[in-house]
């Protein structure tokens, strides 16, 4: 089966680089081709890497509490760069303190993210989401 | 005594460099002017005239030639993202000596496709994509292209999935597919397309120049000036199995209408907590500025430095300044005549070395995070760099090339450029590096003994 490719990162001037390796491991391992942009990625980056790689999936990661900030206008800037409809997943600390997840998720996705997770999601979780969306199953080798 | 000719056919000039192999000694340099349209034999002919007037007759083993004439290789690319593709396509050009006369990115349109016929390339090199990525861009500039006639070759380097389709598309022109430019997202992959663009170069576009008529002179080799200027760059800072090299190295070639940047020199960042931004650039880099040169692109020097700076550097005030800079960038040949119009050529060069050396190092800005301060670096980080090479007319024929060179170094008005904290400054007085590029194909041992022999120190 084609692979799907998708384009991680952690976005803005955040430098969580232990996570951002974490999850590019376990969506390697899951049957993903994954273009890892690493840390202090900004909008255009990850874009740019969508368009060229013609990526199926963006996954935006934020730690540091400013992936409000740091998200505001992305699914603007994808339509505008032709990803029309490319899935935009966001997860981590990705606002400031402690928030009720449910508003949270509700302001994420008026920004225009098809998913949003919260603090501690395991990958599997977000791996699941993957395979549901993009209609794909877990490659058979996985199984150790 | 076994000595070698080496060629360098440009559009004005013909200039020839006689090594003899067996002693690993220059025998002599000459120049003579000569133009395309009349026969490159010609000139040629009187430039070895005025080389054995000096040398006394000799019976060249072997000749070898490179070429700038008619323009150079001109050649168009074609990418998707400005960033990535395209700027990795323009990398992959420069690289292979080729001046560049557009980048093109994303789709391109009827106009655009019009206005590449009308600049008549000698090639154009179309990507876009990472191996399985975006092929629909490609895919359309080759459609795009394929409905009008053909005019040269093209190169293509893009998505390999699509490669095929690309060629069929194109059926009617003649094309060459090699390995992408970017196969993996920030993966720069520059050298098979460099390798194919010096073989259509060395196949074709020679004849296409008129400089076959020379051919039955010349034994091998025929590139790029700017391609036998790389060799030799890279060949001094790495050296041989029998000869070590000089070690990383940045070399400035400024001329009339151009300025050319050369760094051989990995670049990764030298301090710690820095991140790497931007395409990933080559480790062997040129860089060639089309606005700052001594004379056809004298304005350039003033609108990038602003006639403060010529007329504090000179010593001469900003209105005398812009008018002697008009009459120079009107009368072209003209060579400095006493100390002012000196002091005038000292500053301009200066800045032109300073703007085009900053514009090829990479930069670096503090960025506060919540986790303490970090960097972030786009382009190369040549701080560590210990040696500067210069070439040009400017440079090598005035006694104060120490001071020029030294604009090439770091200066704390513009803290975020990486450029060498401090180098040696090694002159190349006799103008005979390209002809090392050359002879270095053949001879490399003795080419890098030449070159460390011929280059010299310039002080401050």
């Amino acid at each position: 089966m084609e692979k799907k490719t998708l384009v991680m990162g952690v976005i803005g001037a955040d430098v969580h680089a232990v996570g951002n390796k974490i999850l590019y491991h376990a969506f390697t391992a899951a049957g993903f081709n994954c273009v890892n942009l690493g840390v202090m990625v900004s909008q255009e980056e990850y874009i740019n890497a969508a368009i060229e790689s013609n990526a199926d999936v963006i996954v935006v990661s934020s730690l540091y509490g400013h992936g409000e900030l740091d998200c505001r206008g992305m699914r603007e800037k994808c339509d505008e760069a032709g990803l029309k409809g490319i899935l935009l997943y966001v997860g981590g600390n990705i606002v400031v303190g402690k928030q009720p997840f449910d508003e949270v998720e509700k302001r994420f996705k008026e920004m225009g993210f098809d998913r949003v997770f919260g603090p501690g999601t395991p990958p599997e979780t977000t791996i699941a989401a993957l395979y549901e969306d993009l209609g794909v199953q877990p490659p058979e080798e996985t199984e150790e | 005594m076994k000595p070698v000719l080496l060629m360098d056919f440009g559009s004005t000039y013909t200039k020839l460099t006689a090594v003899d192999v067996e002693s690993e000694t220059l025998l002599g340099t000459a120049s003579s002017y000569t133009t395309v349209q009349t026969d490159i034999g010609e000139g040629l002919q009187n430039a070895l005239d005025i080389l054995e007037q000096k040398t006394g007759k000799l019976d060249f083993a072997e000749r070898y030639a490179c070429s700038s004439a008619a323009g150079g290789l001109r050649m168009i690319t074609s990418g998707l993202v400005p960033e990535l593709t395209a700027e990795a396509a323009k990398q992959a050009s420069l690289g292979a000596g080729a001046k560049v006369i557009r980048v093109y990115s994303y789709e391109l349109t009827k106009k655009d496709v019009a206005e590449i016929v009308a600049s008549r390339p000698d090639m154009i090199l179309l990507v876009g994509g990472t191996d399985g990525g975006n092929s629909e861009c490609i895919l359309a500039n080759a459609k795009k292209l394929s409905q009008v006639d053909p005019i040269c070759p093209i190169v293509i380097a893009g998505n390999r999935n699509c490669a095929d389709e690309c060629e069929e598309l194109l059926e009617k022109w003649e094309t060459h597919v090699c390995e992408n430019v970017m196969p993996k997202f920030n993966e720069l992959n520059i050298e098979p397309a460099q390798h194919e663009i010096r073989q259509i170069f060395l196949n074709r576009i020679i004849q296409a120049k008129g400089l076959s008529k020379a051919s039955e002179l010349i034994s091998g080799i025929m590139m790029p000036t700017p391609a036998a200027m790389m060799a030799a760059m890279q060949l001094l800072a790495e050296g041989t199995k029998a000869e070590s090299g000089i070690g990383e190295l940045v070399a400035v070639d400024l001329g009339g209408a151009t300025t050319d940047v050369y760094s051989i020199a990995d670049g990764m960042p030298t301090q710690s907590n820095t991140i790497v931004k931007g395409l990933m650039e080559p480790y062997a880099k040129r860089t060639v500025e089309g606005d700052i040169g001594m004379r056809y692109s004298i304005w350039g020097i003033v609108d990038a430095a602003g006639i403060d700076r010529v007329s504090q550097l000179s010593g001469i005030a900003p209105e005398r300044a812009k008018e002697m800079i008009q009459f120079l960038s009107e009368n072209t040949e003209t060579l400095p005549q006493d100390q002012e119009w000196e002091n005038l050529d000292f500053a301009l060069a200066s800045l032109a070395v300073e703007t085009a050396v900053a514009r090829h190092a990479g930069t670096i800005e503090q960025v506060y995070t919540p986790m303490g301060l970090a960097y972030s670096q786009i382009g190369k980080d040549l701080t560590p760099v210990r040696r500067i090479v210069v070439t040009g007319g400017a440079i090598i024929h005035t006694k104060r090339t120490g001071e020029i060179a030294a604009h090439s170094l770091q200066n704390p008005n513009q803290p975020g450029s990486l450029r060498p904290v401090g180098a040696k400054f090694l002159v190349d007085r006799k103008y005979i590096l390209a002809a090392m590029g050359l002879l270095g194909q053949y001879y490399p041992d003795t080419a890098l003994r030449i070159m460390k022999k011929e280059l010299v120190e310039a002080t401050e």
